[in-house]
């Protein structure tokens, strides 16, 4: 399409610049919609293909052949591949994806009812960690190869390594059974359950708005660990980032200039460096975003927090395959939006990137 | 031969002591053998003054030897149940580290469990980065539609967040070690791929490769026999760096029930186990952990040291 536009030249000229503006737009659509596409083949390839069949999962295995035939029919299996395939994704389109055998709701109801927690509990868990990922990366740039650099380096470390499910346990133990300075599983003690209007689904949010204070503490003591142990993992992240960028900045000429110029040492790390650093730091920062989801299956599952992750570990339990393929289909789209649309952001932002 | 001169000596490394030493250390060597060697002396030299690659080396190595030597280091049978003896305390009637729910002897199935866990991670490190070493290499040396469809099909795989699709598979293909070392394969080819894609387009136009190519060797030839060699190292760090998350990933499906089933000595599943007993029993769910943590570590400590060490781009930073 674009070349088509180069070559008529002259007539639209209007048209033409249009054209080049959109084009990260467009090329960002265009990226997206393949690798939907690619999702969903895989989705449907797990889905349709893996399983010995399909239909003695539905019907059993002492079933008699004609309701067997019956439900074969039923479930388009009897059709050429590439055809239930094209079903598949005609299906997907328009929101439907299946029913859930534990729930007996469509899957796409029960995402959008969990989707909120996740949402949530992720959000709380990135602002924790740029709050204290993008200072740490920055103290270790601005004292590297000395000894506030190591710990930070090691603590990141350590964020890497540990397995996710087990600090969430040890978490509990210690600041839920030893110390009592948090509340356990779950969003909210059970007799505060459903006494706060659903707006938002969130419920920090929810809570504030019905100006129930009492329960916005609740869910706060609920969260803060959950949240602290995700956003942990975003610190190891950011901090190493923030890191290598700031001793790339702190490199350049303008730093040397700014400080024979007497400007103060404060005011060239924070303002001047670290203002050149915003543009891949958002790119970084939307990527943890994006890695929090995966983390957020296991914790969830620790704390008992009804997300997505949640929601997705009970249905494999009971082999609810609709439930588990729906959540995966949700949460690979989530990521898949996050990668790209941090590159767009990073395209976008970064004049150097245009060239 | 470019790839196989001699950086300079670093210059406190002890000089004119022995034979062998002068001889790995020699400025001129005179056969590949001895430049080889050479190579491999001063990596490690670099390697060895780094003391968390050691520190990661040696945990690694501990573990490798109580894999090996399991059968003589429990203390007892790992699948021995004592219902009369169960959730000991530490150290409580010969029981080092206590015992589960069952009355089994936690280090006991620790030791055995570290079988479980080098099995899942060399099963998946010698398959997930032969796949993506031969996807990329076909990629980058055949290009065109091969490339582009390859790299699509790369990115795709690379687009979904590794644990859910595994888990997606696992639950298609049912529970158990075998289908979750395969799920963690499936999940973790695309980055060699990519690796090995970038490194064949590099030398894909060289001259050596155009003068097997005039020898007459089969494009199957050249991919396997010039090009994949060159690919492996730069592989073989990428790999060290994965270990700590493909245990991670095999551990968090253990954890989970999908992995290695009961009464597998799986150390994720060990701390599911352990779960029910948290807040009374603390270390059911602990010390299995603390065992994960310090193998990841081991693997990040060791890759990070080896990409410091062969790999010279990173060297600065």
């Amino acid at each position: 399409m674009n070349a088509h536009a180069t070559k008529q030249g002259g007539g639209g000229a209007g048209l033409l610049s249009l054209l080049a503006r959109i084009r990260p737009a467009l090329n960002f659509i265009t990226a997206l919609a393949v690798t939907f596409l690619g999702l969903l083949a895989i989705t449907f390839f797990i889905g349709r293909v893996i399983p010995i069949d399909p239909v003695i999962s539905v019907v059993g295995e002492r079933a008699p052949r004609e309701v067997y035939e019956a439900a074969r029919k039923a479930m388009g299996l009897d059709k050429p591949l590439i055809e239930q395939f094209l079903i598949y994704l005609w299906q997907v389109l328009h929101g439907d994806l299946g029913y859930s055998l534990l729930t007996s709701h469509p899957v796409l109801e029960d995402i959008k009812r969990v989707v909120p927690a996740t949402f949530e509990l992720a959000t709380v868990a990135t602002i924790l960690g740029v709050l204290t990922g993008v200072p740490a990366g920055v103290i270790a740039a601005v004292k590297a190869g000395r000894w506030p650099d190591h710990i930070i380096r090691v603590l990141g470390l350590i964020g890497y390594s540990v397995p996710v499910f087990w600090l969430g346990l040890m978490g509990l133990l210690l600041f839920y059974g030893k110390l009592g300075w948090v509340s356990g599983p779950g969003r909210l003690d059970i007799f505060y359950d459903g006494v706060v209007p659903q707006v938002t689904g969130m419920i920090l949010i929810d809570s504030l708005l019905a100006g129930d204070w009492g329960i916005f503490k609740n869910a706060v003591s609920h969260i803060i660990l959950p949240a602290a142990m995700l956003g942990y993992y975003s610190l190891a992240y950011i901090s190493r980032m923030t890191r290598s960028f700031m001793i790339e900045q702190l490199g350049q000429e303008y730093i040397t200039t700014a400080r024979v110029k007497g400007m103060s040492e404060r005011r060239v790390i924070w303002k001047h460096a670290l203002g050149n650093v915003m543009v891949p730091l958002i790119t970084v920062i939307a990527l943890s975003y994006a890695a929090l989801l995966e983390g957020s299956v296991l914790t969830e599952t620790v704390f008992a927090w009804p997300g997505l992750g949640f929601y997705i570990t009970t249905a494999l339990m009971s082999a609810d395959m609709s439930a588990v393929l729906g959540g995966t289909i949700v949460v690979g789209m989530v990521f898949v939006g996050l990668n790209l649309f941090s590159d767009f952001l990073y395209r976008f932002f970064d004049p150097r990137a245009k060239l | 031969m470019s790839d196989q001169q001699k950086p300079a000596a670093p210059p406190d490394a002890p000089s004119g002591a022995g034979g062998l030493r002068a001889w790995l250390e020699s400025e001129t060597p005179r056969s590949a053998f001895q430049a080889r060697c050479v190579q491999m002396w001063l990596s490690w030299l670099k390697f060895s003054a780094n003391p968390l690659a050691l520190t990661g080396l040696l945990i690694i190595i501990a573990l490798v030897l109580m894999a090996v030597f399991a059968p003589l280091l429990v203390t007892h049978d790992p699948l021995a149940q004592d219902l009369a003896g169960r959730l000991l305390p530490p150290g409580a009637k010969g029981h080092w580290l206590g015992t589960d729910g069952l009355g089994r002897d936690i280090y006991s199935r620790i030791v055995a469990g570290a079988r479980i866990t080098l099995y899942i991670v060399a099963l998946v490190t010698i398959t997930a980065p032969l796949f993506g070493l031969l996807v990329g290499t076909l990629a980058g040396y055949f290009g065109g539609w091969t490339d582009v469809v390859l790299m699509r099909v790369t990115d795709i795989f690379l687009a979904f967040p590794k644990l859910i699709l595994a888990l997606a598979f696992v639950a298609a293909l049912g529970p158990g070690i075998g289908n979750a070392i395969l799920a963690i394969a499936i999940t973790s080819w695309p980055p060699y791929a990519r690796i090995a894609r970038a490194e064949t387009l590099t030398i894909r136009k060289s001259d050596f490769i155009f003068a097997s190519r005039l020898q007459g060797a089969s494009p199957a030839r050249i991919v396997a026999a010039h090009v994949m060699p060159l690919c492996i190292s730069s592989v073989i760090v990428r790999v060290t760096l994965d270990m700590a998350g493909i245990i991670l990933t095999a551990a968090g499906l253990g954890f989970l029930g999908l992995g290695a089933q009961p009464p597998m000595p799986e150390w994720g599943a060990m701390i599911s186990e352990g779960r029910k007993f948290l807040l009374n029993q603390w270390w059911v769910a602990t010390m299995p952990g603390l065992a994960i943590f310090t193998v990841s570590l081991g693997f990040n400590l060791l890759g990070d040291g080896l990409r410091d060490a062969l790999d010279p781009r990173s060297g600065q930073s």
